[in-house]
């Protein structure tokens, strides 16, 4: 077997597996950015906490479908998302708990309502498929929504770039010159949610931030330019989806885990090699 | 007086449109007012029975010893905090009017954008997709990182800038916002003596141009050599007149205590 054909034909041959790499592709474009604004504003742990609050949601979806209907889950995931972001944004602002400190206890009562609701309803099969994703299951509609999210996502960051960046360097400045900084908060928010819609279905509730966090990590160790930044972990993501369908295919490993760690292992090797990283550290 | 900037043109349109309007108008075009007005911060007042005008092109000090709530008052100024008590009236002057140099330590400084694209933030209403600027606005940022002698340093990160240069950066971002009413947070904090110098002069330059400048300020010495008027905060009250007839020994006393000039070494400074 050549390397050609090993590349080659499992994307030939399978439709799954073309469905399974356009995926892939597009949700690495989208939620590279994504991802590189929410560590830039220190915002990690709600990206995990906000995939977590989308598990109700998806699971309410779920039942008023009576079964695993995209459209449903889909649109339950970001009412739920959105809910959650807006209601610890109220909670913090009223209380004096940090805005992270407030979503992680939401995120944990989220989980545990989204797996009940599911299990309550569905076979364990279908809580597999809520909380691990099924990319070898993808379908059209799914692969329209999620380049419709891709394509929503990269035209409103181009928008709103400019004063998201003020808004993140010093917010100070963008309320007093009379900007709306909550807006634009929102409106990442909204980002946030609504790409970690797009990689529930593929990658399921548990992982799809992975594809958000990962390749960003991996992209701010080669560069510290915010534009290039943006691009390299888009790039990292689709190139991770591509090597991880191949390894799964190729070793029958399971494809949504194969192409996180693949994330996973780019980072790794970023760490090792690239100028701010270990080496960096050491000297 | 300095020539013809955008903002001049402006502030001299305002006139003639407040002619128009009658003596009543004219007077309070631009005019930032407070009546009676208190604030609080977490329940606690800050200051009350504040009564007192800034007038359009007027250049005022904010003094008074920490927590007395000189950025308070900034806030109150630009809309941001609601008054507990009285009224402000800012004379048709919207959030577009003002710009403002926050106190520095609230800015992420390690956050990767450029020191262009930092100017470049002071005219974020003028900007494109991804930020993008047309020539007249990249023209009007190499100008601005140009009258504060940072004209070397446009491509760098921001987080590899010294205090000193941030601080003018900040002054070069200011410069892109064109606006009429200068609000500045201790400006002049941790810089050496010929930074602040080119600050002040700045400074002056946009009083000059017409604009309502109103700073807080720690060196007395800064504040009686530029600034004509002032706002002594102590107390929870406030003094509000022309600086020379608030400036005395016993109010200065009465401010910050004890010490017959606090900072004996700012003296040095000028
Ligand atoms: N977020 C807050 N919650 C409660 N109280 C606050 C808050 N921020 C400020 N204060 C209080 O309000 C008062 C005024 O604060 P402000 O920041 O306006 O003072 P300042 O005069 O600018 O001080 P400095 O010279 O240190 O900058 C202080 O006594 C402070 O303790
Ligand atoms: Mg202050």
């Amino acid at each position: 077997m050549s390397i050609l054909s090993t590349l080659w034909d499992p994307f030939a041959s399978f439709g799954f597996m073309r469905r399974a790499l356009v995926a892939s592709v597009t949700l690495g474009m989208g939620a590279g950015p994504v991802g590189v604004m929410l560590q830039l504003r220190r915002m990690s742990l709600i990206g995990d906490a906000m995939s977590h609050a989308i598990l109700p949601g998806a699971a309410i979806g779920f039942l008023l479908a009576g079964g695993l209907s995209l459209t449903a889950m889909g649109l339950g995931g970001i009412v739920a998302g959105l809910g959650v972001a807006l209601l610890a944004g109220l909670v913090s602002r009223r209380t004096q708990l940090a805005e992270d400190a407030s979503f992680a206890s939401f995120y944990l009562t989220s989980l545990a309502l989204g797996v009940l609701i599911v299990s309550a309803r569905g076979s364990n099969i279908d809580l597999l498929h809520v909380l691990f994703g099924t990319i070898l299951g993808i379908d059209a509609p799914a692969l329209y929504l999620m380049g419709g999210i891709t394509t929503l996502t990269i035209a409103l960051l181009s928008i709103i770039w400019r004063p998201l960046v003020m808004e993140c360097v010093d917010p100070g400045f963008m309320r007093m010159t009379g900007g709306q900084g909550g807006l634009y908060h929102m409106a990442f928010l909204f980002l946030v949610v609504i790409n970690l819609v797009a990689g529930f279905e593929a990658l399921g509730t548990l992982m799809s931030v992975g594809m958000m966090m990962v390749p960003a990590a991996t992209a701010r160790l080669w560069t510290r330019r915010l534009l290039p930044m943006m691009a390299l972990s888009a790039l990292t993501g689709m190139v991770a989806g591509l090597i991880g369908l191949l390894v799964s295919y190729h070793f029958r490993l399971a494809a949504g885990p194969s192409i996180i760690l693949t994330c996973s292992v780019l980072y790794v090797l970023s760490l090792v090699t690239s100028p701010t990283g270990l080496r960096a550290a050491r000297s | 007086m300095v020539a013809a900037s955008g903002l001049h043109d402006r502030a001299m349109r305002g006139v003639v449109g407040t002619d128009r309007m009658g003596r009543g108008g004219a007077m309070t075009h631009g005019t930032i007012r407070l009546e009676n007005a208190a604030a609080t911060m977490g329940g606690q007042p800050v200051w009350q029975h504040v009564s007192g005008s800034f007038s359009p092109g007027s250049m005022t000090a904010i003094a008074g010893a920490n927590g007395t709530g000189k950025s308070t008052l900034l806030r109150v100024i630009m809309g941001e905090l609601p008054l507990a008590l009285g009224t402000i009236t800012r004379g048709g002057l919207g959030p577009r009017d003002f710009g403002y140099l926050p106190q520095a330590r609230i800015i992420d400084r390690n956050f990767p954008i450029s020191v262009t694209d930092m100017v470049l933030g002071g005219a974020w209403r003028q900007t494109g997709a991804f930020g993008g600027a047309d020539r007249t606005v990249r023209l009007r940022a190499a100008t601005a990182l140009r009258r504060v002698n940072l004209e070397g340093q446009a491509e760098r990160m921001i987080s590899a800038l010294s205090a000193g240069q941030f601080q003018r950066l900040l002054f070069a971002r200011l410069l892109m916002t064109d606006a009429q009413v200068i609000v500045l947070d201790e400006p002049f904090t941790a810089l050496d003596a010929p930074t602040t110098q080119d600050l002040l002069a700045l400074v002056c330059e946009w009083h000059a141009q017409g604009r309502t400048i109103i700073a807080v300020l720690h060196d007395i010495h800064q504040i009686r050599t530029c600034f004509p008027d002032i706002v002594l905060l102590h107390a929870g009250q406030a003094t509000w007149g022309r600086t020379p007839d608030i400036l005395t020994p016993v109010t200065l006393q009465r401010a910050y205590g004890g010490a017959r000039d606090p900072w004996p070494e700012t003296g040095m400074q000028a």
